[in-house]
């Protein structure tokens, strides 16, 4: 524990210095300010920020990610001739990888907000859900990055890994739920929707901020399943849990294989 | 002719008298004041608690209480009203059981007219004040807190049946199954009224033409407000908010026709209006703001006109169930529009289509529900606005404005 701590503190002075990070925090808030900027309230700003945070972090994290991994190889290597255990190690790398991302996250989003805070009223609730499932979705991303580029030995092979696990579970995962919702129309359709629904963690980080923008529309919504579900807080606690999954099960399968990893 | 012989007894009577009524008076009941009282004549009923059985008011005359002034009822209508040009004022009338087989209410007034009911207070009655056959009475600054139990076992705060000319204002109506409930009532004004949290709807009429409803504020109704078979409504700022739910709409209009909407606002409902059937209904200067379902207009709805509304943070702007429904859309602000403006004229240069395809493909299988908001959607979206096919074409704004700065182009 005392050896993670130690790492994981190198890590971010390490990776606060990295001009990418800087370049990423600074990229999401001049995005903000320009929403901001482009005669948007608060609320507006939010719902703007909604694909930034449900596909741009996790773009991010997962590219950033991977690549990240493959150039601190000799960092690794070298560690590993210390005393060091493995898992302290692999907790030590993600954990100071993941808290810079969400750190230039929070910052980039959060200070225009801090900043406009005087001139118009914030949607507290509403930002907090977002900045916290980008949270979330940046630490499972960067989980499933370092399984990836411990999958694959070559680099440019595990960096288009990450790509493609993005464009899979971005876009075209989407495309083939509303073909089954299509195909299947005449059956009961509705958990079959929220099982495939919770098998992709950027869904479950878009139906965590559906509960919060769009609860007028889903109430709306006759079926009883959807209803009970998405109605009341056990919609929030479950996605969450399910979220929350996400993030420790990449992790435990990174770390499994980071274990046995001949370096 | 009965009218003219109680005048004429009036008159024989001598001039209006002031009853003081109540404990510790020549008249300790309700009732034996009503028994002394002629036409024209004033009871002040003191503070107090009043058990007495069903009472009938059969000449015009005013009756007032003060604070503390109580009637409790029972398993019956409480006070009934049959004369002309009565006055009520400043009375509580409290527990009135509810009932399978009468509409038994608090105070109920029949075939009368030009009734002046006003600062009373209706707690725990199943039904609150309920008229029938009435012609220009006032209900005004009326108090009304239902059972707050099941929609089965509760009734109308104020109720209607084939009145006219009523003036219902100021009124604070909660815990009924509706809040105003008009059937057969024409030519009636009803404005500034507080309609919430109600099991049922916030204010529901049917049959009822020519009506103006003004300032009212329908807030949180179990099934929002529905309105249904009426010609020649208008309704002027109204607000219909927080009403969530399946079959719950902020407004549902089913077989309105010559009517005008303007300067309401729809906010945070499942659906903000359901028009269905109408004909020649015009939305003007409306705001739909955060709904479900900003406007869902059926292909039965005819010559629905919507000018300069707002349509703003809205899941959806607008939806229909067939790619022929048609309705005309001019000046509104959309704030899904992202088109450009050269001419700098405040409209924008590119038609706005506010049926977005999922919106379609959500109304024929809803389900798909939990894809809103999807980045893959939004392609569908986009390549269905760049090259529509789907969606009905009819249902365009050809001008779309840039900006909402109020309501100037509505007027």
């Amino acid at each position: 524990m005392r050896h993670a701590t130690r790492i994981i503190r190198y890590q971010l002075r390490d990776i606060a210095r990295n001009k990418w990070i800087l370049a990423y925090a600074v990229v999401l808030g001049v995005l903000t300010e320009a929403l901001f900027r482009l005669g948007g309230d608060g609320g507006r700003v939010v719902l703007s920020l909604l694909n930034v945070v449900l596909i741009f972090v996790p773009l991010v994290a997962l590219t950033f990610g991977t690549l990240y991994l493959y150039t601190a190889r000799e960092f690794i290597e070298l560690m590993l001739a210390q005393p060091v255990g493995r898992g302290a190690m692999f907790a030590g790398l993600w954990a100071g990888l993941t808290g810079p991302l969400a750190a230039a996250l929070l910052g980039g989003i959060g200070v225009p907000f801090v900043l406009h805070a005087g001139a118009m009223p914030v949607p507290a609730r509403s930002l907090a859900m977002l900045l916290g499932t980008g949270v979330l979705l940046t630490a499972s991303s960067t989980a499933i990055a370092f399984v990836l580029a411990l999958r694959f030995e070559d680099r440019a092979r595990g960096f288009g890994a990450a790509i493609l696990a993005w464009l899979l579970a971005a876009v075209v995962y989407d495309g083939l739920v509303l073909l089954v919702a299509t195909v299947f129309r005449d059956r009961p359709l509705e958990t079959p929707l929220l099982v495939l629904t919770f098998l992709n963690p950027l869904d479950l980080g878009r139906v965590l901020l559906l509960l919060d923008l769009d609860v007028a529309a889903l109430m709306g919504y006759t079926g009883a399943v959807f209803h009970h579900f998405l109605g009341g807080p056990l919609g929030l606690a479950v996605a969450g849990a399910a979220l929350l999954a996400w993030i420790a099960g990449p992790l435990a399968a990174g770390g499994r294989r980071f274990a046995r990893k001949d370096f | 002719m009965i009218h003219w012989a109680l005048a004429a007894v009036a008159v024989l009577a001598g001039p209006p008298r002031q009853i003081v009524a109540g404990p510790g008076t020549a008249y300790p009941t309700l009732g034996a004041a009503l028994a002394a009282a002629d036409s024209g004549d004033t009871i002040r009923l003191g503070r107090g608690a009043y058990r007495e059985g069903p009472l009938t008011i059969r000449v015009p005359l005013t009756l007032t209480g003060e604070p503390g002034t109580v009637l409790y009822g029972g398993p019956f209508t409480l006070l009934t009203v049959t004369a002309d040009s009565v006055t009520l004022r400043g009375l509580e009338f409290r527990d009135i059981p509810p009932s399978a087989a009468e509409d038994r209410a608090a105070l109920k007034v029949a075939g009368a007219r030009g009734c002046r009911l006003e600062d009373l207070r209706f707690t725990n009655t199943f039904f609150g004040l309920y008229l029938s056959k009435v012609t220009g009475c006032v209900v005004r600054r009326v108090v009304a807190r239902g059972t707050g139990r099941l929609e089965s076992l509760s009734g109308n705060a104020i109720h209607s049946w084939s009145s006219s000319h009523l003036v219902i204002e100021d009124n604070d109506l909660s815990g009924h199954r509706d809040g105003i409930y008009f059937e057969f009532t024409t030519d009636s004004r009803v404005a500034g009224n507080l309609s919430a949290g109600n099991h049922r709807y916030g204010i529901h009429f049917m049959f009822s033409d020519g009506n103006t409803y003004e300032g009212n504020r329908f807030l949180h109704n179990g099934a929002g407000v529905a309105v249904m078979y009426s010609r020649r409504v208008r309704m002027t700022r109204n607000r219909f908010e927080d009403s969530w739910g399946s079959a719950t709409y902020g407004l549902l209009l089913k077989d309105i026709s010559d009517s005008e909407l303007d300067h309401n606002r729809f906010r945070a409902n499942s659906v903000g209006v359901y028009a269905e059937g109408t004909t020649r209904v015009t939305f003007t200067g409306n705001e739909f703001l955060g709904n479900g379902w900003g406007a869902q207009v059926m292909a039965n709805a005819v010559d629905t006109r919507f000018l300069g509304n707002r349509f703003e943070g809205n899941s959806f702007d607008v939806a229909t169930n067939s790619v022929h429904a048609s309705s005309e859309f001019r000046g509104n602000f959309w704030d899904r529009y992202t088109g450009y403006d050269l001419d700098r004229d405040g409209t924008g240069d590119v038609p706005f289509a506010p049926v977005r395809l999922f919106a379609l493909v959500v109304q024929q299988n809803p389900p798909a529900l939990i894809l809103l908001r999807s980045f893959f959607i939004s392609l569908l979206d986009a390549a269905e606005r760049v090259a529509p096919a789907l969606t009905p074409q009819t249902m365009v704004d050809q001008a779309p404005r840039l900006r909402w700065a109020g309501d100037e182009a509505a007027q």
